[in-house]
């Protein structure tokens, strides 16, 4: 830090940039140390460890331009080159933040029909260098932490969560922390023994294990018998979608649904535009999609294969051609209506009727 | 002379054309899917030695004092110069790179060492050349609006010093090119709207200034007392790459094989009448591997007007399916040395210097057509943009 603040990096990087013009000064440091570059965030796999049999933890030096800054609970965004092509998915977080830190994790769990996620926990050796983008999300642990905290997880869900517990372990600040955790058995049961040795080592930390394939899914009901002070805490929920409905119905119906939290990894819509019918030129296919409908779910409903990433505007990997209409994306209105430009169709919606190129 | 429908021409009926269309469709479709891993490393590669080979010559250069070191700095430079603005800037600027979906490889944002904003490329070439290509009184390529290059443009008694603007253009041609998208015709006759000249000659200010700056005032400076000895080595890199791309850009289009079109072909043009004039008005060169990744895979022009988008190693591979293709249908594909299509070129600009009657066409197009009027169709006087010609962020009539 030190270091940063006697020498002016942006500035260097300026009068530099008059020498290797129209490239910057990244573009030739990068040649010599792949992470030597501000221009995209980029990362060194420095580790993968196995987690359990289908999920792996990937340690993750990030390159120039990252702060480790991240709240405990956010997700990054990854890119990796698969087959010439950089494939982009977001994964939480898993390590707590520290500002002298020099890696972050974030653990993967592959899923059968996730080209990326297998690739990240069975193929990606260390060293490879992947792309990164900036920590979002708003599924956070505030500091300091309410009082009394539930969480909720399953399965992968537990990652977020994870960084939370290890953000509260590492400050000494483990409040009240009732923590459900949902698996389909004991093997598939991610951080196990860590979590044992942070609910032995903490008085607070009350830890419920529940192993789906013997035992069922967590019925709501049963929310009294193992937290009968929900209806105090703050919660945070992370899990399959069924289990967030379930739990935003649960909490809706006591009326405390501001107490509830919870991590989608779906696009957060702002805007919304007004909608029309999306044609698809080559397929010759017709959607009628409304305002809140993005292009791309447009498309997914008339059954056309179209390509997507992240499907939250930051990997770019769903740009196709508008060949003619307006679109407006949803997340700061911005219209888009030349013909033939070349949009992302993730985050956009319909202004009328509109043309693509698939 | 020139063409006014490509089937009548090729003596091709309707079905057959669109079978032609047919098989050039699928076999993009055939490499877009097969695009992978080597190709990324090719590109990732080339850019790697082309950098490499700029500093190399930069830091060489810090001894420009010495004879042979100003020699190598400047020939290293010349290269890095030619591979940035041919193997890999025109073609990432086309989309060829797009699909491997890296920011810092990708059409939309990629910035070339040369004079021209890539927007304004993106725009008079992408978009205006190869959508239009040879179509007289629409391809602004024909001539870049300097030379008279067909025998439908009118003559006029300024064509009589084309030797010496054909010799001034090849060795200014950055210039010629960072000029090209304003259409200094309009603004003469001041029917350029204002508002986008501005803006226009603003980018290009931006750019030259960066550009003079680092080739003619910033490295020289470095050297300190050898400042003009570096200067003139960063000339003479700047005019090699110049008469090196005006020379293969010349052998694409004005070799007497590559023909011309008048405004009726593109009138209700189908997608496979477009394949077939891409083949008619283009043409090849042959070479070695060495060449043809000097001049940005060029020698296969034709493929690349017919696939302006899928990436350039694999034209040589494509051309392997067109040209068969083509003779199986009976459809002239222009090839030959790299002198011998030059020669016609400059033949064809010496020829037209002189009003039509004191020469004899060299070309084997159609039936002499009538004049074309100068100057420039708007954008708005201009069919749909096609998906192959790619996109610019910044419309460049906003």
């Amino acid at each position: 830090m030190a270091v940063s603040t006697i020498i002016p990096w942006e500035r260097v990087r300026t009068v530099g940039s008059r020498l290797t013009t129209p490239l910057h000064p990244d573009d030739y440091l990068s040649l010599v140390n792949p992470l030597w570059s501000a221009r995209e965030l980029r990362g060194r796999v420095e580790e993968v460890i196995p987690e359990t049999d289908d999920a792996a933890t990937l340690v993750i030096r990030p390159g120039w331009g990252w702060r480790y800054n991240h709240s405990p609970g956010q997700y990054v965004g990854i890119g990796v080159q698969v087959e010439g092509r950089f494939q982009w998915r977001s994964y939480s977080i898993s390590s707590p933040p520290k500002r002298n830190g020099r890696t972050i994790a974030i653990t993967v769990r592959a899923m059968p029909e996730g080209l990326l996620s297998s690739h990240l926990v069975k193929g990606l050796a260390p060293g490879t260098i992947v792309r990164l983008a900036s920590p979002e999300g708003d599924f956070v642990l505030p500091d300091p932490p309410p009082a009394k905290i539930l969480f909720l997880v399953a399965g992968s869900g537990i990652t977020p969560v994870m960084a939370m517990l290890r953000t509260l372990d590492r400050r000494g600040s483990m409040p009240d922390v009732v923590m459900h955790y949902s698996s389909p058995n004991a093997e598939r049961m991610i951080f196990r023994e860590e979590l044992d040795g942070l609910s032995e080592k903490h008085e607070g930390l009350t830890l419920h294990k529940l192993h789906t394939d013997t035992d069922g899914m967590l019925d709501f009901a049963d929310l009294d018998d193992f937290c009968p002070d929900w209806r105090e805490r703050e919660v945070w929920a992370c899990g399959p979608s069924g289990m967030l409905d379930a739990a935003t119905e649960h909490w809706k119906d006591a009326d405390l649904e501001d107490q509830l939290h919870l991590e989608r990894f779906s696009l957060e819509v702002g805007g919304e535009a007004e909608g029309g019918t999306v044609t698809f030129q080559t397929s010759g296919k017709k959607a009628e999609a409304d305002g809140a409908t993005t292009i791309l779910e447009a498309g997914e409903s008339v059954g056309i294969g179209m390509p997507y990433g992240c499907r939250m505007g930051i990997c770019h990997t769903c740009t196709l051609t508008l060949v003619k209409g307006a679109i407006k994306d949803l997340r700061n209105g911005e219209e888009y209506n030349q013909p033939n430009e070349q949009v992302q169709t993730c985050v956009t919606a319909a202004m009328g009727d509109c043309t693509f190129d698939i | 002379m020139a063409i006014a429908d490509v089937k009548e021409y090729t003596h091709l009926t309707d079905e057959e054309v669109e079978q032609i269309g047919r098989e050039l469709d699928a076999l993009r479709k055939e490499i877009e899917e097969s695009r992978g891993a080597s190709d990324a490393e090719y590109i990732n590669r080339l850019i790697k030695i082309q950098r490499g080979l700029a500093f190399a010559g930069r830091v060489t250069l810090l001894l420009s004092n010495k004879k042979p070191a100003w020699a190598l700095g400047a020939s290293m430079l010349g290269i890095a110069k030619i591979l940035e603005n041919m193997e890999i800037g025109h073609n990432v600027m086309h989309g060829q790179w797009d699909w491997m979906n890296d920011p810092e490889i990708h059409s939309s944002n990629w910035e070339w060492d040369t004079a021209q904003p890539a927007e304004q490329w993106k725009h008079s070439h992408n978009y205006i050349h190869h959508q239009f290509t040879n179509v007289l009184g629409f391809d602004n390529d024909i001539g870049y609006g300097i030379l008279r290059m067909a025998r439908e443009q009118k003559w006029h008694p300024a064509n009589l010093g084309q030797p010496v603007y054909n010799a001034l253009l090849a060795t200014l041609f950055q210039w010629g090119v960072a000029l090209h998208d304003l259409d200094i015709e309009a603004i003469r006759k001041r029917e350029k709207d204002p508002k986008v000249m501005r803006k226009q000659l603003r980018q290009i200010w931006r750019k030259v200034r960066r550009q003079v700056g680092k080739d003619y005032v910033f490295f020289p400076a470095l050297t300190g007392p050898a400042f003009a000895h570096t200067a003139a080595a960063n000339a003479l890199a700047n005019l090699t790459r110049n008469l090196w791309s005006y020379a293969i850009i010349f052998c694409g289009h004005f070799p007497d094989g590559a023909l011309h079109f008048t405004e009726e072909e593109i009138e209700d043009e189908t997608r496979a009448e477009w394949y077939l004039r891409q083949i008619l008005g283009a043409a090849n060169f042959t070479g070695g591997p060495l060449l043809h990744i000097m001049s940005g895979n060029l020698g296969f022009q034709i493929e690349h007007h017919l696939f302006p988008d899928l990436p350039s190693n694999r034209y040589a591979e494509i051309g392997e399916r067109v040209r068969p293709l083509c003779e199986k249908y009976g459809i002239p594909y222009t090839t030959g040395p790299l002198h011998r299509q030059y020669g016609q070129a400059l033949r064809t600009i010496l020829k037209l210097s002189l009003p039509n009657r004191f020469t004899s066409s060299d070309r084997r197009d159609g039936p002499h057509s009538p004049e074309v009027p100068r100057g420039r169709r708007s954008d708005d006087e201009r069919p749909v943009r096609r998906t192959e010609t790619g996109g610019w962020t910044s419309q460049a009539t906003a």
